[in-house]
């Protein structure tokens, strides 16, 4: 499955693996009793995923479905357990610390929390002007020249250089985490969250700066987001993640309006639309229960505790992401290319596994 | 499905009206909080009716002052600094503002019942769920301690808790969010109130959590005729739940109407930028609307509109004079000094024919 990355590939992740082990089930434990079985949180297990240059794939799921952790996976915020992660030809999971450092210059990340994201010792100066140092792109008075653009480009005015975090509003302070990431003129940048704390009114400015600076910095995003109407509006392609894994990928469009995989099918029903006619009318697929926990996750189809077409072979059988239409990814061993609907396929049958499996 | 604790006394409490069929009835409210910073009017001078079984949603920004309108209803406000300047709040014939502490104290709880956005802060951690169902019966409804412990499994069931009775005995963090929040919801609808107030009930749940408590939500308004005032900033949840929506801004109503009506046709520049800087999940768009600028201080508000520095219709006498409360239609009004131009160019030609005042 290593395929180098090409052309149009920013980066190419590959069966990425991100768990993180609790303890428990060693001898001590085992001659106490309290914990007797090993505990590992399979946060991101066995990722694999193309990012295409100058695009946004948005990133979506529930909590606890792994979605930060893969984003911070790949910047190698967090440790990953297992896999890659290339960009142009070398493989960041395995690259040594100052081999990652130079490469952390082109990959960036903007937070979800803008307050707690910036130092509040620091000014907005000092924190849009510090990647410039570290990097050793700019100093003294070009530095500062570089600052002013930076805050300009975002929206925001130069006099606002020698000012601290707190006295900035929330919309403000994201402004200055993207003018920071912009600092040293990245290719691709995770978006975890960006606009999961601001109001309303203040999410749309925000998601317009993001689709301006991608278009004029031809830049390439993972935007990694619980919002579905948010994802919907940015994203070029979209990936759903449920406990650990991809369960579907599309064309944004695409996965809207024919959501294949089950889990798709009910997050996408579920999300409220601000038509009360549409609201009055539509059918809702309920789902049962809560997300499992991600500690020693069900075995199978991660998905099969809550899904209403489950059957006995999805309990056993993990399920791949298997081309369903064309540039349309689900995992769901219930639907092949031949019958990608699940309502049309037989009581009890299982077409995928035949083909991908 | 629901199971009433004295069936008859509810029907009766059903059909008991005010004399002009409003259970509740908030005239010229003002709620002021004396701040280092001045004197913040977080609720100034609004009114507003809640017709017996019918549900009203009251959409605004962070700082609006839409949770502080409903924490003035049932007497929440922390004195100092917060107080209610003036105003009335009628519940059935009863100005709630005149009562003494004492009776207020009845009334919540059991009469006008409350759920909040987080349910872990708003359960006791200490307490097994059962103790903190059987507190609310015990206490409003005289129950010995045998019928308040039937009375909270019922309860748990009513709200879709699996497995209530073994369930029952757990503290609340061996809860999800979702089950947390049906325990609130349990709590709530313990003693069968007439009034339930909901702030931000679902913002803290994943999208299909939230799908289930607003289903949840539904039913047992349907099943026991209470009425609903449901706080959020999601429009997408209000055009799916509501009756009537009240969109808040600065302290001020600034529109009220129909559910069906505010969507389709808004009388209030605020409302429309709102309602057109919301992704919509199926609908194609292209650029987002934005709304320039950030919701104001309410401390230091500006004489004329507070709307008036973000608003694409801005005139000249918006910065001079607090905008008029417009009449536009039965039951639909907007504060603004164009509110007939606004309200005549968001109507398509065929409302507007029927429509126009």
């Amino acid at each position: 499955m290593t395929t180098p990355v090409t052309n149009s590939t920013v980066l190419s992740i590959r069966d990425l693996k991100v768990h993180f082990d609790l303890g428990g089930g060693g001898p001590l434990d085992r001659l106490i009793g309290t914990n007797p079985v090993k505990r590992v949180v399979k946060a991101v297990d066995g990722v694999s995923l193309d990012i295409y240059e100058g695009e946004t794939l948005g990133l979506v799921g529930e909590s606890g479905c792994g979605k930060s952790t893969l984003g911070r996976a790949i910047l190698r915020l967090t440790e990953p357990t297992d896999g890659h992660v290339f960009y142009r030809d070398r493989d960041l999971a395995h690259l040594s610390g100052r081999q990652l450092r130079e490469q952390r210059r082109h990959l960036q990340i903007i937070f979800q929390d803008p307050y707690a994201s910036l130092n509040p010792r620091m000014t907005v100066g000092q924190i849009v002007g510090e990647p410039l140092a570290t990097f050793g792109l700019a100093r003294g008075r070009e530095a500062e020249q570089r600052v002013q653009e930076l805050l300009e480009t975002v929206g925001l005015s130069k006099r606002f250089i020698k000012r601290y975090p707190h006295e900035f509003s929330g919309g403000q302070r994201q402004r200055i985490g993207i003018a920071r990431a912009l600092a040293v003129d990245p290719d691709f940048i995770v978006a975890d969250e960006p606009i999961s704390a601001l109001d309303v009114s203040i999410q749309a400015q925000i998601m317009n700066l993001l689709e301006r600076l991608r278009r004029e910095k031809n830049l390439t995003y993972l935007f990694i987001s619980h919002d579905l109407r948010a994802i919907r509006h940015v994203s070029d392609r979209v990936a759903v993640m449920y406990l650990g894994k991809l369960v579907e990928i599309a064309d944004a469009k695409t996965i809207y309006r024919e959501p294949l995989m089950p889990y798709t099918k009910a997050l996408i029903s579920a999300v409220p639309v601000p038509d009360p006619q549409v609201e009055a009318t539509r059918q809702r697929i309920m789902l049962e229960g809560d997300v499992p926990s991600p500690i020693n996750p069900p075995p199978g189809c991660r998905f099969h505790t809550r899904c209403p077409y489950a059957i006995e072979a999805c309990r056993e059988v993990v399920p791949q992401l298997v081309e369903i239409k064309p540039a349309h990814f689900a995992a769901c061993i219930r639907i092949s290319p031949a019958e990608p609907h699940i309502e049309n396929v037989a009581p009890g049958a299982a077409p995928g596994l035949e083909t991908g499996h | 499905m629901f199971h009433p604790a004295n069936p008859v006394k509810m029907t009766l409490l059903n059909k008991m009206t005010t004399t002009n069929g409003n259970l509740l009835e908030v005239k010229n409210l003002r709620t002021y909080f004396d701040t280092e910073d001045g004197i913040v009017k977080a609720v100034d001078d609004i009114s507003f009716q809640l017709k017996r079984g019918e549900t009203l949603g009251i959409v605004g920004e962070s700082g609006s002052g839409k949770s502080v309108t409903n924490l003035s209803i049932i007497r929440l406000i922390p004195d100092p600094p917060g107080k209610i300047v003036s105003g009335e709040v009628i519940f059935k014939d009863n100005d709630l503002l005149l009562l003494s502490n004492e009776a207020i104290r009845k009334i919540r709880g059991r009469r006008i019942a409350m759920i909040f956005q987080d349910p872990m802060t708003s359960l006791n951690p200490f307490m097994k769920i059962s103790r903190q169902l059987m507190e609310m019966t015990q206490l409003h409804l005289g129950h010995t301690k045998a019928q308040a412990y039937e009375h909270a499994i019922r309860m748990l069931e009513t709200v879709g808790i699996p497995d209530a009775r073994a369930r029952a005995d757990s503290y609340p963090h061996e809860f999800s969010g979702g089950m947390r929040q049906r325990v609130m919801i349990a709590m709530a609808l313990s003693c069968e109130p007439e009034l339930l107030i909901a702030d931000e009930p679902t913002t803290a749940l994943d999208v299909t959590i939230q799908a289930q408590i607003l289903e949840l939500i539904k039913t047992l308004k349907r099943e026991t005729g209470t009425s609903v005032i449901l706080i959020t900033h999601d429009l997408g949840v209000v055009a799916g739940m509501t009756d009537h929506v009240i969109v808040m801004y600065a302290g001020k109503i600034f529109e009220q109407a129909r559910t069906a009506e505010l969507f389709s046709r808004p009388g209030n520049p605020y409302t429309k930028g709102l309602l057109r800087s919301v992704p919509d999940p199926i609908a194609e768009q292209g650029k987002l609307y934005q709304i320039p600028g950030q919701p104001p201080d309410v401390a230091h508000l500006k004489p004329g509109c507070p709307f008036a520095p973000r608003c694409d219709h801005v005139q000249e006498i918006c910065h001079r004079e607090f905008p008029p409360f417009v009449q536009l239609n039965a039951d639909h009004y907007s504060l603004c000094h164009f509110a007939r131009e606004v309200f005549a160019e968001s109507g398509n030609p065929q409302i507007s024919q029927i429509g126009s005042v």
